[in-house]
């Protein structure tokens, strides 16, 4: 079901949408957003993809296998975690850098574990929508 | 000491990627890992010999109780020494015995996970941490005894040892739980002076049985024995180091540790007793009837930890004592003894003893190793197993019945261990499918440092027992207490009762090797019995309760999702309004409609008007975009009641949805209209109770007490304590960061799990011939992918 419109729109929406996820994730700690809701838009887009040029294609572009992307988004949320034990403080105590980054703003541990939320679920959107996609191709 | 323990699960990681970048070197490399912790470790014997115990504490969850803290007395250090000394040689043996595997990096990777866990549970002060180590034990031994995935049998038996192990973890936990109530403390070390109040306390039974149950199933004490020797399936490194020398000695540790609080007792003694001792006799009985090396070997070690727990059991300090020199002497042969089963089965192609003999001349080193510690094991001086067996004598000399035990079981392990290496090494040479030759480095390194260990510390027992045995039999007792360990301790007293009977074990037991082959026809005659024995009750439970899942999945899970929905909405009702009822909650209903405004009433429209266009529907696709309409009308209602972020994910999630359903829209079979009137009434009656219940339980929100301090805190606290002013980001991050960590996990795991069911139905059948050759050995070919294996 290859259509003309959706596979142009599609190379437009794509670098859109992802740089709005990534928008939506560092906003998060102070305006509405945050790593789930970008996780979904990322994984809508990449979901887009593939429905304009199939499955293969989408993976491609894609580079790593989205079930790689669920362990290394839990591995990053657990690291970030783990952070604050080495300092003599409890499991998952916020650490923040002092000066704000330009344009990202303050950078701490909770920020690291929202990118690891934001990693698992496009992780596990992708997971499910690719393989949606291939059961239908057959 | 976190970088210590946290290393291995560092070292995990990085496993995989060394394989690939070395594959030659990998195990060599790995091993570094654990030889650099057991260095530091021993260099934490002069403080503990000293008496020290050395206490670091990083905190968890303070309001809860719970911290990573971690303790080092004579007991942990004793076992840790054990865990890192025998994880290098494991890991350089593994390097070697697995070398053409392409998944030697997953298998040194799961290595150095249980090493780290390992050590976990035995320098752990908080009995909650130590429990999360104790399942990550069980959970790396699954995956270790799985590891051969291809079988079916390596995965039955890695199942099963979880099961086994699993049940026992939880009803540990459920004794930790209690024992924590019981003294106010999680911390060990300050349990460890409140045995007094726990021994006094009328839930004392409760938590003895629990942490019992616990013990036994992870240390395969009868009638849970039947795990271990199944759990063989795992390639030999593994079988060497979680199943003889360290992990099955974790329930065997817990017993030691807890002795002060929970031990001395009369119950204590006697379900201790008893319980290790019919371990004793059964495995050592079992051992002598098998005819595959590691099987035997798996026997003798289930006896052993029969023996370690009948020795707690006894309590004396003389026994107590006698654990801890058993703990060593068992762990130096019994590694060493499962490498060098290893290196046979790797140069010869068999493990059947029947089938070998006479392997000394073609593996020199290796034999050596193997008969050097089999002396060990049969209990010889000069080695640390002699010694071993003095003391555990000594320990039972005041009973009859217990000394009966002892030497029943060491006579039968004498003949165990000439069957483990007269029967592979002497005798005539036999015809093996592989032409037999000496193993590489990398694999006798293992055995001949083991074996020489076990005659080096027989040799030098006064300095062992003075830095690791005593320091540790004073931790087990719980007070400091000089020891003495002698491998020539005179004729006098017990000592001369105890050379007797070490001299009448080695007769008797040279005299039943001769007549060995009696115990193959016991073992023919037992056979019909086997339905009857413990593993056949297991079977029938997990049977049952398979039966019982599929039972209640037909009832229940009939693949209609209307009755699901149907379920769902009755059960709630049918509980929430009894709850309603008998509660006397008050309702309000608002008489103020003043404030409603006209864009408010508009969205309401708007979801009225689309559900009633889905209703009414006469396609899929209409349906799902009627649906969608009420989706981005809630989302709207939530934009207006200040809920941006809900708002943003409601959009995403219906966008998705949408999405989802045209994938699969055209999977579905054509639209038609087949239920009859009268189910329609019924599914609308039930569709306006649930709206209606819904209404009243916003109603009956509203009506309560709306002053909510947790609000106040999160809304006061988020931009000065948490540097964030979106409170909700801030809670799902920070305030409640181990709930969202739950729910990603819990993500993941449904994503994997959507992914296997779509795989597995729609995996063509002739996937199954391309099925991946096993690495090595003479397994069951793959089994369909969509049957359970239990």
């Amino acid at each position: 079901m290859h259509s003309l419109i959706l596979a142009t729109a599609t190379r437009l929406l794509l670098p859109l949408m992802l740089m709005f996820s990534i928008f939506l994730l560092i906003r998060g700690h102070n305006e509405p957003g945050g790593g789930f809701v970008g996780g979904l838009v990322a994984g809508a887009g990449f979901t887009l993809y593939a429905a304009a040029y199939g499955v293969s294609q989408a993976s491609n572009m894609l580079r790593i296998d989205p079930k790689r992307l669920i362990g290394a988004g839990l591995l990053v949320a657990v690291s970030s975690a783990l952070l604050s034990l080495f300092l003599g403080l409890p499991l998952m105590t916020g650490l923040w850098y002092k000066e704000p980054l330009p344009v990202i703003g303050k950078v701490g541990t909770p920020m690291l574990f929202d990118v690891g939320v934001y990693l698992v679920v496009i992780g596990v959107t992708v997971t499910i929508t690719f393989s949606l996609f291939e059961a239908e191709g057959e | 000491m976190l970088t210590a323990v946290l290393s291995g699960f560092g070292g995990a990681i990085a496993a995989p990627w060394l394989h690939r970048f070395a594959p030659r070197y990998a195990g060599w490399i790995a091993a570094l890992l654990p030889l650099a912790l057991m260095i530091y470790f021993i260099s934490l014997v002069p403080a503990v010999a000293g008496g020290e115990a050395l206490r670091f504490s990083y905190a968890w969850v303070p309001s809860l109780g719970i911290n990573l803290s971690f303790r080092i007395d004579g007991l942990s250090l004793l076992f840790a020494l054990l865990i890192t000394g025998i994880g290098a040689l494991v890991l350089i043996y593994a390097g070697g015995y697995l070398a053409n595997d392409p998944m030697l990096g997953r298998m040194l990777m799961l290595l150095l996970i249980f090493m780290a866990a390992m050590l976990g549970i035995v320098i752990s002060d908080n009995l909650i941490s130590m429990f999360v180590f104790w399942e990550l034990t069980t959970i790396s031994s699954y995956m270790l005894i799985g590891y051969k995935h291809e079988y079916e049998k390596a995965r039955k038996a890695a199942l099963q040892s979880l099961l086994v192990t699993g049940i026992g973890g939880l009803t540990l936990l459920a004794g930790v739980v209690l024992l924590g109530q019981v003294t106010g403390t999680l911390e060990i070390s300050d349990m460890l002076t409140r045995g007094e109040v726990v021994r006094a306390h009328p839930l004392y039974s409760a938590i003895l049985a629990l942490v019992l149950v616990g013990a036994f199933t992870k240390s395969a004490q009868f009638p849970f024995h039947f795990w271990l020797p199944n759990a063989m399936e795992a390639p030999t490194p593994v079988s060497s180091y979680l199943h003889s020398a360290t992990m099955v000695k974790a329930g065997v540790f817990l017993l030691a540790r807890l002795n002060p609080v929970l031990g001395g007792t009369e119950v204590w003694q006697l379900s201790l007793t008893a319980f290790g001792g019919a371990t004793m006799i059964v495995g050592s009985f079992l051992a002598v009837q098998q005819t595959d090396l590691k099987r035997i070997l798996a026997y003798t070690t289930v006896s052993a930890l029969g023996t370690l727990v009948f020795l707690i059991g006894i309590g004396t300090d003389e026994a107590l004592k006698a654990a801890m020199v058993f703990t060593l002497s068992h762990a130096l042969y019994k590694g060493a003894l499962f490498q060098v089963a290893g290196s046979v089965d790797h140069e010869t192609g068999t493990r059947d003893i029947t089938h070998l003999g006479g392997l000394r001349a073609a593996m020199p080193i290796t034999a050596a190793a193997g008969m050097l510690a089999a002396i060990s094991m049969a209990g010889l001086p000069p080695l640390f197993g002699f010694i071993a067996k003095e003391v555990q004598y000594k320990a039972t000399l005041k009973e009859p019945i217990l000394i009966g035990v002892a030497l029943v079981t060491n006579m039968l392990t004498v003949v165990a261990a000439g069957l483990a290496s007269l029967r592979v090494f002497f005798g005539q040479p036999a015809h093996t499918p592989k032409h037999a030759h000496e193993a590489p480095l990398s694999m006798w390194l293992g055995p001949v440092v083991l074996a020489l260990a076990g005659l080096g510390a027989g040799l030098l027992s006064a300095q062992v027992g003075n830095a690791l045995i005593g320091p540790a039999t004073s931790s087990v007792i719980g007070k400091a207490k000089e020891i003495e360990l002698l491998l020539w301790s005179g004729i006098e007293g017990a000592a001369g009762q105890a050379l007797a009977l070490s001299v009448v074990t080695l007769v008797v037991g040279v005299g039943l090797y001769q007549a060995r082959s009696i115990f193959g026809r016991i073992a023919a005659a037992a056979a019909p019995l086997a339905p009857w024995g413990a593993e056949g009750w297991y079977q029938r439970i997990v049977d049952g309760m398979l039966a019982l899942a599929a039972w209640q999945t037909r009832m229940l899970q009939n693949g209609y999702l209307r009755f699901y929905i149907g379920l769902i909405i009755t059960t709630t009702l049918v509980l929430t309004t009894f709850m309603l009822i008998v509660g006397r909650v008050a309702i309000t209903v608002p008489a103020d409609w003043a404030d409603v405004r006209i864009y408010e009433l508009m969205v309401a429209l708007i979801i009225l008007a689309a559900t009633t266009f889905v209703i009414r529907a006469t396609s899929r696709l209409a349906a799902v975009v009627g649906l969608g309409f009420v989706g981005y009308g809630t989302a709207l209602v939530f934009l207006l009641f200040s809920g941006p972020d809900l708002a943003i994910t409601q959009f995403a999630v219906e966008t998705l949805v949408a999405i989802l359903f045209v994938l699969v829209v055209y999977r579905l079979p054509r639209f038609g209209n087949l239920s009859t009137t009268g189910a329609r009434v019924r599914s609308a009656a039930l569709a306006i109770a649930g709206g209606a219940l819904m209404t009243l339980l916003t109603l009956v929100a509203l009506a309560s007490p709306t002053e909510s301090r947790v609000s106040e805190f999160l809304a006061e606290n988020s931009a000065p304590r948490a540097f964030g002013r979106n409170v909700v980001n801030v809670i799902l991050v920070d305030f409640r960061g181990f709930d969202t960590m739950g729910e990603i996990t819990v993500l993941g795991v449904a994503a994997i799990g959507i992914y296997a069911l779509l795989k597995l139905v729609l995996a063509p059948e002739h996937d199954e011939h391309k099925a991946a050759e096993a690495p090595s050995g003479d397994g069951v070919p793959r089994e369909r992918a969509e049957t359970i294996d239990v």
